[in-house]
């Protein structure tokens, strides 16, 4: 696309990825309890890259979920019929240190549906959230835990993150909005 | 399912399975499985149709359909308001169009209609400018979510329809859940085998001509032979006064599906009932509790594929433009 | 009648069944009847003159199947309003069948009507009386009386004539009674053939349509077992059986029998039925099939009428039917209703059309595809039926010299659409609503008086012509 602009490429996301693993685990001192839940579409591979480089540095394996939050949004009727897609949970949720994971962290309301979608499945001990980019414009008293990078934005363009799974490439850019792609 | 199908939107009423594509089908049972895990958990509550407002108009009795429909939209969040036919001006004498006309007045979203006469739906949808209808059973005619809870069953259990046998046992004329799951069963690609009594059929699918997508086989035992599903019907009991049957012990005789039949059937055939069930009529006591009986099954995709259709219907908006990837 | 203005039809095509003419011509009409019908006639003075520009000028069109309603349901039509509509539609002679509330079947009743039909006075009415008394099927009604008061025919129409024994009787009696309109003796008995134990009064032909919309149908057997039974029920009395609305091949065939065999058979068959087919129950107006979706158009309880329509095979067969005579004649069978008898579920919703104002825009369809002459089509609509009645001396359904100046002035060619909101029927039920018709009634002349014009400037109102 012509008037994109490149914020990372894969080198980038790698590295930013694998800092953020590092924090997580220097936070909870390890990853005991810990559960990744990627949130629908592009939080489910990044939580698996994430879940795959804390499992490198703890060695041990990391519990992987997913979030469809089409049935807990606030703005169903005002913007194109989502697809709902499978929320899966490895087990449990009560008592585990869970961490949303998801691509961009913009408005909040996306983390705010994610929330009432995750007490639906049980009392975890503590949630978190880690995102790949953090864009600002919050409308929500919300913040994220761990951010690979916070890029100011101008609410006319969209920040889009490709990831191999979905996109065949790993990258991140800033689009206008005339140039959104339809595949979101 | 492949990717890169779009979403079939533009949808307001679900009157008959005869309008669905079989993308639309696919994508419609897709969001009936998330669903379903929905219904697994403990909380079983989303909050997507919050605010929405469903009626069931039932005017016929039906106890299982309205349940389903209302668990349904209830679980979905949305406010789920039922008038049946006892409790509703139908009995003083009040027309089916002005009751909808007055429904629709009071901002109903959606309204599940169950009734007795073919066609009402059709009725009411073609005087309702706002609301959307679902038809939950009319007459004889259609009974389009018992269709596509019952192609969900079936793909559960056995995978894609593609040049598998489906057969239909029983009073098909009066059957409105043959009628739309034969439609839903051709969109979908399988051979349809009718088994019955011959006055119980209707006369043109007994012709058997080649143009017809259906064949009539009245003996049940040839008709069974390699199926992959058998699909029995509910029998009325008052058929045999009106004179449409010599007895039921006849029938019973003759088209009941039993364990002895189910041995020319494919081994891993499955049994499907639309329930209420007649015991020891249309199949066997001991079939219908053993473990190829899909009928509970039936039941609970009910519920799942009852909240991927209003949640559809509730939540559409004609810009959709987004696409199918799993 | 007799100080009403002469009428000049001026260069119009007049098409005469009765006696084979089709010219270019002027009709002249004095007194309520025709003076003359020639070329270049000079007319005198004070005479209205309607510039005809080559429209067809032909006996007004005679309808022995009219539902009026009155008494009884006033509500869906009047005989006033029943006029008004024939008039437009180009009808000079209508029949009210007896299934008014009370029925025809006392001479009191037929009076009230007769008494009705002349205080309106747009367009000649003629009554059917009913077989029994109350129509109930049980007991013979007093025929005789019946025919002294100026019923023409006998009928339980809206239902059939309930037993063989009770339609034997009737015809038996029916043979020695006096037509006190024609002078000649032997009435009609005109049955609506319906088995009810076959059909349970239904709206939709039995086949894949009915299947299809999961309706009960109606099959053809409901009615050709009956008309086969009054055939051989005329065979044994020789008194007059008249098939009403004869709807499927079987019944022709039956009929076709019968006259070879010279039993005294006659029959009808309506606009609808020639023109339209099961397929229209569905909203489709065309050949259709099963795997087509349903819209919302579906279960058109305007498309609800008694016989159903049937299949499009059926609907060709009674075409050719009534070209070659084994049908007779075209009658309308104008069932008009409200609009809350209409808008109900398929089974609930009344059973009938309102027909007269759109027969002969519907029936042009005939003419203009090829299936039927022209000259067929009005002599199945003017001298046929009168035939049928036995009252062929009346004077009625001709334009020669001395005959009730009943003329019809139409334009074949003229595109209009039906709008059920411009009816004078009370009735707006019609499946038609929307479609566009190719032929239409401009004028109507009943006993010499203009009873319908289509667009009042076309009336050239002269004090004196010179």
């Amino acid at each position: 696309m012509a008037n994109e602009r490149l914020l990372l490429n894969s080198s980038d996301m790698r590295r930013a990825l694998l800092r953020m693993s590092h924090e997580i685990v220097e936070h909870y001192q390890g990853a005991e309890n810990l559960m990744l839940v990627g949130l629908h579409r592009r939080g489910v591979p990044l939580a698996a890259r994430l879940a795959s480089c804390i499992a490198d540095l703890e060695s041990s394996e990391i519990l992987i979920g997913s979030l469809d939050i089409n049935l807990y949004r606030d703005d169903l009727t005002s913007r194109p019929q989502p697809l709902v897609r499978p929320t899966t949970m490895p087990a449990s949720i009560d008592s585990k240190k869970i961490i949303l994971v998801d691509d961009v962290l913009f408005t909040g309301r996306s983390i705010r549906s994610a929330l009432d979608a995750l007490v639906d499945h049980g009392r975890p001990n503590s949630v978190q959230l880690a995102v790949l980019i953090d864009r600002g414009h919050r409308e929500l008293p919300i913040r994220a835990d761990y951010v690979g990078k916070n890029v100011p934005t101008s609410t006319q363009e969209i920040v889009e993150v490709r990831v191999s799974e979905i996109d065949g490439k790993d990258e991140v850019a800033v689009v206008p909005i005339s140039e959104r792609r339809i595949n979101s | 399912m492949s990717s890169n199908q779009k979403i079939t939107p533009n949808r307001k009423h679900v009157l008959d399975l005869d309008d669905f594509s079989k993308s639309e089908i696919d994508n419609l049972l897709h969001s009936a499985t998330v669903m379903k895990e929905v219904l697994n958990r403990d909380i079983k509550k989303v909050p997507s149709l919050r605010g929405k407002v469903i009626l069931t108009l039932f005017l016929e009795a039906s106890t299982r359909t309205r349940v389903s429909f209302e668990e349904a939209g209830k679980l979905l969040s949305a406010d789920v308001i039922n008038i049946s036919g006892s409790g509703s001006s139908a009995e003083k004498g009040e027309s089916l169009l002005n009751t909808a006309l007055t429904l629709q007045a009071m901002r109903a979203d959606l309204i599940i209609i169950r009734h007795p006469l073919s066609g009402a739906p059709y009725f009411v949808a073609r005087h309702l400018d706002h609301t959307s209808v679902v038809n939950a059973g009319d007459g004889r005619h259609a009974h389009p979510t018992q269709g596509l809870l019952d192609l969900m069953t079936i793909y559960e259990k056995i995978g894609s329809l593609n040049d598998k046998k489906v057969l239909i046992v029983g009073d098909v004329l009066h059957s409105r859940v043959a009628r739309s799951n034969i439609h839903g069963l051709q969109a979908a690609g399988a051979e349809i085998i009718i088994s019955g009594p011959p006055t119980l059929v209707p006369l043109w699918l007994q012709s058997n001509d080649k143009d017809s997508p259906i064949t009539y086989q009245p003996n049940l035992d040839v008709a069974i032979q390699g199926t992959d599903v058998v699909m029995a019907l509910r029998l009325q009991t008052e058929r045999q006064a009106s004179g449409m049957l010599p007895s039921i012990r006849e029938y019973t005789r003759r088209w009941q599906v039993t364990e002895n039949r189910m041995v020319s059937a494919n081994n891993s055939a499955i049994i499907m009932h639309p329930g209420p069930l007649n015991e020891g009529i249309e199949i066997s006591s001991s079939l219908a509790h053993s473990e190829v009986a899909a009928i509970n099954e039936q039941v609970t995709n009910g519920v799942a594929l009852r909240m991927a259709l209003l949640y559809q219907l509730l939540t559409f908006n004609s810009e959709s433009t987004e696409e199918l990837a799993i | 009648m007799n100080n009403l203005r002469p009428v000049l039809i001026k260069g119009a095509r007049v098409i005469n069944p009765s006696t084979s003419l089709d010219s270019q011509g002027d009709i002249l009409i004095v007194d309520g009847k025709i003076l003359s019908c020639e070329a270049n006639i000079t007319p005198p003075d004070d005479t209205m003159l309607i510039e005809a520009n080559g429209m067809v000028a032909c006996p007004g069109f005679i309808d022995i199947h009219t539902h009026l309603r009155e008494p009884g349901r006033e509500d869906k039509e009047t005989i006033e309003s029943g006029q008004k509509a024939a008039a437009k539609g180009g009808f000079t002679t209508i029949t009210c069948m007896p299934n008014t509330e009370p029925a025809i079947d006392n001479a009191p009743v037929a009076e009230f009507i007769n008494k009705k039909a002349q205080d309106s006075g747009i367009i000649s009415t003629l009554l059917v009386g009913a077989v029994s008394k109350g129509r109930q099927g049980i007991e013979l009604s007093e025929m005789e009386e019946l025919a002294n008061s100026g019923v023409v025919a006998f009928s339980d129409d809206g239902s059939p004539v309930a037993t063989g024994h009770l339609m034997q009787m009737a015809l038996t009696y029916s043979k020695e009674l006096l037509n006190s309109l024609s002078g000649n003796y032997g009435l009609p008995i005109i049955d609506h053939c319906e088995d009810y134990s076959l059909t349970h009064g239904l709206g939709v032909h039995e086949g894949w349509v009915a299947d299809r919309l999961g309706l009960l149908g109606y099959p053809s057997a409901g009615e050709e077992a009956i008309v086969a039974r009054d055939i051989a029920l005329a065979e044994l009395t020789g008194g007059h059986f008249h098939a009403a609305h004869v709807s499927s091949q079987g019944s022709i065939d039956l009929i076709r029998q019968a006259k070879l065999r010279g039993i005294k058979v006659t029959a009808e068959v309506t606009p609808h039925h020639l023109t339209m087919s099961e397929e229209w129950v569905m909203g489709i107006h065309g050949e259709s099939k099963p795997s087509h979706p349903l819209s919302l158009k579906a279960y058109d309880p305007m498309a609800k009428v008694s016989p159903p329509l049937r299949s499009i095979a059926d609907q060709k067969a009674l075409v050719s039917a009534l070209r070659e005579g084994i049908i007779d004649c075209i009658a309308t069978d104008h069932a008009p209703h409200t609009f809350s008898d209409k808008a109900q579920p398929f089974d609930e919703a009344a059973v009938g059309i309102s027909v007269l104002e759109t027969a002969f825009g519907s029936l042009m369809s005939l003419v203009h595809s090829g299936q039927l002459e022209l000259h067929t089509l009005i002599h199945r609509l003017t001298l046929a039926p009168i035939q049928v009645l036995g009252l062929s001396n009346l004077g009625l359904g001709n334009i020669s010299v001395g005959s009730i100046a009943d003329v019809v002035l139409f334009d074949p060619e003229l595109q209009w659409e039906v709008n059920p909101n411009d009816f004078l029927s009370k009735g707006k039920n019609t499946p038609l609503a929307g479609e566009v018709l190719k032929g239409k009634v401009k004028l109507t002349i009943a006993k010499g008086r203009i009873v319908f014009d289509s667009e009042n400037k076309m009336l050239d109102v002269r004090n004196s012509f010179a």
